[in-house]
């Protein structure tokens, strides 16, 4: 029985790259080594429906969406981007580097505003390294140096399964050979989590009281503690001191963060006031950051756009060049503005993971969806486009959540385009288009 | 009625079903919000009752589950389109919506739960 080994896992960005998976007769029959999430993505086509055909409404919203060929749902892609006067691309981060430069190049030719998930995951990280930087290292560094982990705002336990036994708190290290017994975890988050456990210390701060309480472990660790009233953020001053008495212990640590940073008040501002609390902490004993990014590679969208354009995200060509100011180019800003008159999607579910405003909009534009898999976006797009599963039924490139390229595989054949050859062919099409005087 | 901080995020079976969200398994993973035990006692509420969770964005009819863990002043909901409802879509200009840390009230009610094809029709205009 067949068995691929050191199969790159396409679910979150810990990129697990030692999954063991059996294939008989092109179907894939058995997922060794991944978590719950890995296994369901990995071999999703075969336990649930996916996307047959090609399919467009040909009489708008309200009308049902009908099979066609993949030739007629790439000339009618092609004419809605061509046709609009404010077009946006949004997503491409479960997908290969790739595919994502086509989808550069779509955004380009069309004069489209071009966003990743970012928009919803971590584009406040992204602020908040441009403002303050964000001093960082390899999960393979940190799995054998870090003795202090920190779990800001994130629930690996369920978001990245094996980020703990790969490269964090039970993984072990050559300065810590003993595992969790040579390192100290601590959560720091509202709700007492699945992660917070198994932690040292949680520090159950108030929602969005996350930039007071770096604040203060920012006073403290400067020698200010004095100056700090006896409750921050809701906690007991004595519990936030623990926590700072911790950090300055430690000879290596580091701050995983997720959404409880960026998507709570004071958004990008708490991710750059991590950096300038690491800052501080480094002048005694090193420490670092990785923001925990959810889509497997949209670390990979933020490199291949920033080569590309210069910018990771939030991008607008309309001016004829790359334009970048997040607020403004942001995915919901425009939508919510009611700015845009069209929209293509690929590897992403903004129908599911959008505000409802935004949503409302996206029924009252021509949509374009790129996916395996039907979904929310799906009710409201007018062109479907099946495409193949990277990671599985394509190969190609996706950047680890620690910025690490890695080289994913083709575990089974197909017969669906990939998201690179659907977006090749729209982008031909663009040009004949355009070409013969628009659509 | 209870007034609450509502928060979404991700859920390993929210995260397992992400590639079919037509099914019941992921109507099953991302329809319901999570409370305190003390919080279904004070609406008069059981596990699996329906509950209307309220921001000034919205509201969604969601199944209640305890989470015993949890503060008094939180109610937690699944990212997806149910959460997505009533989260705040304001970026605050910079990009990011208020997917946590949003003001809810929460009440016990007899309205159904809508799934995902009904819940997104009714962004139809």
């Amino acid at each position: 029985m067949p068995v691929i080994k050191d199969v790159v896992c396409t679910f979150c960005g810990c990129l697990c790259d030692d999954l063991e998976v059996t294939v008989e007769d092109n179907k894939i029959t058995k997922v060794g080594k991944a978590c719950k999430l890995g296994r369901a993505k990995t071999m999703g086509m075969f336990l649930h429906e996916r996307i047959e055909k090609p399919m467009i409404r040909k009489n708008g919203k309200n009308s049902e969406l009908e099979e066609c060929s993949y030739d007629e749902a790439i000339t009618k892609a092609a004419e809605i981007l061509v046709a609009a006067k404010r077009p946006m691309s949004y997503g491409w981060c479960s997908t290969s580097c790739e595919a994502i430069e086509k989808a550069v190049v779509l955004a380009e030719v069309t004069g489209s505003l071009f966003d990743s998930t970012a928009n919803v995951c971590h584009g406040p990280s992204a602020l908040a390294t441009q403002e303050k930087g964000a001093p960082s290292c390899s999960l393979g560094t940190a799995k054998n140096y870090a003795d202090l982990i920190i779990f800001w705002g994130c629930n690996p336990v369920h978001a990245h399964p094996r980020h703990q036994t790969r490269y964090s708190t039970m993984a072990k290290g050559a300065f810590t050979p003993n595992g969790k017994k040579d390192k100290k975890m601590v959560v720091v988050d509202p709700r007492n989590t699945d992660t917070a456990k198994k932690a040292d210390l949680l520090i159950q701060l108030t929602p969005g009281t996350d930039y007071v309480l770096i604040e203060a472990l920012r006073a403290i660790v400067n020698g200010h503690a004095d100056v700090l009233p006896d409750e921050i953020a809701g906690l007991p001053k004595a519990k936030v001191m623990e926590l700072a008495d911790m950090c300055k212990a430690s000879k290596f640590g580091i701050i995983y963060f997720g959404m409880g940073i960026t998507q709570t008040r004071g958004r990008y501002k708490s991710g750059d006031n991590v950096s300038s609390l690491l800052s501080d902490l480094t002048q005694t004993n090193k420490f670092v950051m990785i923001g925990m990014r959810g889509h497997y590679n949209v670390t990979g969208f933020g490199q291949v756009a920033a080569w590309e354009t210069g910018f990771p995200m939030a991008i607008d060509f309309s001016r004829g060049s790359a334009y970048y100011n997040p607020g403004e180019t942001g995915t919901n800003d425009v939508l919510m503005r009611k700015e845009v008159d069209a929209f293509i999607t690929g590897a992403a579910d903004p129908g599911a993971h959008f505000p409802q405003e935004s949503v409302k909009h996206l029924y009252k534009i021509p949509a374009i969806q790129v996916d395996g898999y039907a979904n929310p976006t799906t009710e409201f797009s007018d062109v479907v486009i099946p495409a193949a599963i990277a990671g599985v039924e394509c190969d190609g490139t996706a950047y680890r959540m620690d910025g690490q390229p890695i080289r994913m595989k083709k575990l089974i054949e197909t017969t669906f385009k990939t998201d690179e050859e659907i977006l090749t062919e729209i982008i031909a099409k663009v040009h004949e288009l355009k070409e013969n005087g628009g659509a | 009625m209870i007034e609450t901080i509502l928060i979404s995020g991700r859920t390993i079976d929210q995260g397992a079903t992400l590639e079919e969200k037509t099914s019941q398994a992921y109507f099953n993973a991302a329809a319901y919000c999570e409370l305190s035990e003390g919080n279904l006692e004070v609406l008069g509420v059981s596990v699996d009752q329906n509950v209307k969770v309220a921001t000034a964005h919205g509201t969604v009819v969601l199944p209640v589950k305890i989470d015993k863990r949890l503060s008094d002043d939180i109610v937690f909901i699944p990212m997806g389109p149910w959460a997505n409802a009533i989260v705040d879509p304001d970026t605050c200009g910079c990009g990011m919506p208020g997917f946590k840390g949003v003001p809810a009230t929460v009440e016990a009610t007899t309205d159904p739960v809508l799934n995902m094809k009904d819940l997104m029709a009714t962004y139809k205009e």
